[in-house]
């Protein structure tokens, strides 16, 4: 991802600099040297406009007292943000967000371990496939509902225990200590799918001479897994990692959907939510979205200086 | 080549820049004939919640009616299923139609940057109920569609069952009215709907009905302990605390259904509900559909008896009509509204109180006046304080119109969360104060 990013802008430059160099009359020459920027302008201009322009906007947005109607904004300095670190009410949701931490290393296990099984020929390899993806193509909204009915009392997830033999299941949603592992849990079946293509995508880039030499030389599946997959897709390791800390930081929809962050479930994004449409605190809220991106961005950081971004060499 | 293309830039930014002005100004305020009191004529867009009511063809009725009184005008209807939640993002704009009703996130204070003056509220005193809540500095900005009592829907066939045999009248007869419930039936006593959220905040609806005082809510930004005995909103919180703690309400309430809960009702499953008056006719579709006579739907007022022996119940608007200031039909705007207030009939269908003072009181709040229960309406805050609740509220993030802090009252009742009734009214009492001193 960083090679291609640094590659990139070098490109249109040398071609740039070829062109004035080679005699062409002066007008054309402008033009030329024009045209990348005008082939950029466009896309540029949206980014801008959609993405930079709004996220300026939230940024003045948090230094100021706006209930999101007033049409004059009071300019308030860095009062948001300080309340924003210094009310615990604010920071101790973080807390929950552990339970979605640990639960992405469940799923990214179990991506693994599916993604490392189904690599090699298997019998309806494709089938299996599709089914571990399939949950991530479903609306998060639809698997909310779902997951509420599957833990209502009585409900399938009670039916299929009681069928095992284990009756008197605690309340799923109703017990605080037990809610937010089903909602990590519901978060875990969901996106499994995407940790499970993202490796496999990277365990069949690796080459499979690879795998015919290490069989020749008398490594067995484990071996192989250790000293040939597993380090081939460290990378999408280290990504599936910044986007599960990332992820858990900012979990959104199921809670949502399934508790509103009741009982005790209510995470960062849906306490910013109802900061700015509960509490019509805008500003505030603005700044909790920027804590959040500021937060994300360090986390990123640090783990890539811990994590640096080695050139894998199999060959 | 690059000149030319530089003037089509500079010429496009141009035109861009005439289009964007002249759509401002198109939404000005300029023409002095584009006042309430003008002549009838263009295109209204009403803007409404009542989806249901364009689906099933009301609304068409009503336009069709309308047209044939003021021929030179017409409207059209947008309906918005998430209505406060879309209307507060579009008044950033000027593009919220023409009639609307006036969401209520907009802080009084805030009125005279979205809508148009309707009138001096002392004027508009005489033939209009609920006018307090959309007046600010004694001038109008919304007409109530139509109005309700607030209290609590019971099924008189559940409470006939559990041998309850009258509507109890304080906070002690209604518990052992629950108890009873859950002794001699199978019902839930108190369903609380805690996961659809709203349905608690239609507790807040009896401030004012348990000590009978109009000014109770008003009392609030006075108080730096709301939350002490003696107070409606304690008595309110308290009895909800009771009830959930005593095991009277649904056994898992993190997955309790809106929608459901009216078909358990009708069906007798649940006992009661704290719900607005408006619920009572749905009550009565729910068990009309389920085979079961509507007649079960009882409605009583919150169970507080005042020291004096009276029973009140709160009657307050449902939304107000308010017109866009930007809006370029004004009079055909200010003739829709009076058309659905005066002409259509739309409350005595509703079962809603209406907002003309001239007009009776629906059916369905027969039961609240045979038993003795008081109509109270509560009175505007004082001027200059139209905004300090809502602000009070917010800065201490206690939404007493909302649900957030109250599912945590709940939660603290059943034993979900650490604390007891004592230790969250003192912490709400204390936020209150912090946001009291913050707000001045």
């Amino acid at each position: 991802m960083v090679a291609i990013t640094q590659s990139t802008p070098r490109a249109p430059r040398r071609r740039g600099r070829r062109g004035s160099h080679s005699g062409v009359p002066a007008g054309r020459g402008v033009f030329a040297r024009l045209t990348p920027y005008l082939f950029l302008l466009v896309a540029v201009g949206l980014l801008l406009l959609l993405t930079y322009l709004p996220a300026a906007n939230m940024l003045w947005y948090s230094l100021t007292d706006w209930d999101g109607l007033d049409l004059e904004k009071n300019f308030v300095g860095i009062d948001n943000y300080v309340q924003v670190f210094t009310n615990p009410q604010i920071f101790g949701v973080f807390g929950v967000s552990l339970y979605y931490f640990a639960g992405s290393f469940v799923q990214m296990a179990i991506a693994l371990y599916f993604a490392a099984l189904l690599s090699y020929r298997t019998r309806f390899s494709n089938f299996f496939r599709g089914v571990l993806f399939f949950p991530y193509l479903i609306n998060g909204v639809a698997i909310g509902f779902v997951f509420l009915y599957l833990f209502q009392p009585g409900g399938t997830l009670d039916t299929v225990l009681a069928w095992v033999g284990l009756s008197d299941p605690p309340q799923w949603l109703g017990d605080p200590d037990i809610a937010n592992y089903s909602l990590a849990a519901t978060s875990v079946w969901r996106y499994t799918g995407l940790n499970f293509v993202l490796f496999l995508g990277a365990i069949q880039s690796i080459p499979g001479e690879l795998y015919e030499a290490a069989e020749i030389d008398g490594a067995n599946r484990w071996q192989q897994f250790w000293a040939l997959t597993f380090p081939g897709i460290r990378r999408i390791i280290g990504l599936s990692f910044i986007l599960a800390i990332a992820g858990s930081l900012s979990v959104f929809e199921i809670p949502f959907i399934m508790t509103g962050g009741a009982n005790g479930t209510s995470t960062f994004v849906i306490q910013t939510l109802q900061t700015a449409f509960s509490f019509r605190q805008v500003g505030l809220a603005s700044a909790m979205a920027i804590v959040l991106l500021a937060i994300v961005l360090v986390v990123t950081f640090i783990q890539r200086k811990i994590f640096p971004d080695e050139k894998v060499e199999l060959s | 080549m690059s000149r030319r293309t530089a003037f089509g830039l500079v010429a496009g930014a141009a035109t861009a820049a005439i289009l964007l002005t002249s759509c401002a100004s198109g939404g000005g305020t300029d023409s002095s004939s584009n006042s309430i009191d003008g002549d009838v004529t263009g295109e209204v867009t009403f803007v409404t919640w009542r989806t249901d009511l364009i689906q099933d063809g009301t609304f068409d009725e009503y336009a069709a009616a309308f047209h044939e009184k003021y021929p030179d005008a017409t409207v059209k209807f947008e309906g918005i299923t998430d209505y406060e939640g879309e209307l507060k993002t579009r008044l950033s704009t000027t593009n919220y139609g023409d009639v609307l009703g006036l969401p209520n996130s907009v802080q009084p204070d805030q009125f005279a940057d979205f809508f148009e003056p309707l009138g001096q509220t002392d004027d508009l005193a005489d033939t209009y109920r609920f006018l307090s809540a959309k007046s600010y500095e004694g001038v109008q900005y919304g007409l109530a569609l139509g109005g309700n009592a607030n209290g609590l829907v019971y099924n008189t066939q559940v409470f006939a069952d559990a041998g309850v045999t009258e509507v109890p009248a304080t906070e002690d007869a209604f518990l052992d009215a629950l108890a009873a419930i859950k002794a001699n039936t199978d019902a839930i006593p108190l369903y609380t709907n805690y996961k659809d959220g709203w349905p608690l905040s239609q507790w807040s609806g009896n401030i004012g009905a348990i000590t009978g005082d109009a000014d109770a809510q008003n009392a609030m930004t006075g108080n730096d302990a709301p939350w002490t005995e003696g107070t409606d909103i304690y008595a309110i919180d308290s009895l909800i605390y009771d009830a959930v703690h005593d095991g009277y309400t649904e056994e898992d309430p993190l997955t309790t259904n809106w929608e459901q809960s009216k078909v358990d009702f009708a069906t007798g499953k649940i006992g009661v509900m704290a719900l607005g008056s408006w619920a009572i006719s749905q009550m009565q579709g729910a068990a009309t559909d389920n085979g079961v006579d509507p007649s079960v739907v009882g409605y009583m007022t919150f169970p507080a008896t005042t020291s004096d022996g009276t029973q009140y119940a709160v009657v307050g608007g449902d939304y107000n009509l308010a017109i866009n200031k930007h809006s370029k039909v004004k009079a055909a705007a200010k003739a829709w509204i009076d058309f659905l207030l005066e002409d259509s009939g739309f409350t005595a269908t509703q079962g809603m109180v209406s907002a003309l003072l001239a007009d009776p009181l629906p059916d369905n709040l027969a039961g609240l006046t045979d038993n003795g229960v008081e109509l109270l309406e509560l009175n505007p805050a004082p001027s200059g304080e139209e905004s300090l609740f809502g602000n009070i509220a917010d800065t201490a993030q206690i939404d007493i119109w909302g649900n957030i802090y109250r599912q945590k009252l709940v939660d603290i009742a059943r034993g979900a969360a650490d604390g007891d009734k004592d230790s969250y009214f003192a912490e709400l009492n204390s936020r209150w104060a912090d946001a009291r001193a913050q707000q001045g």
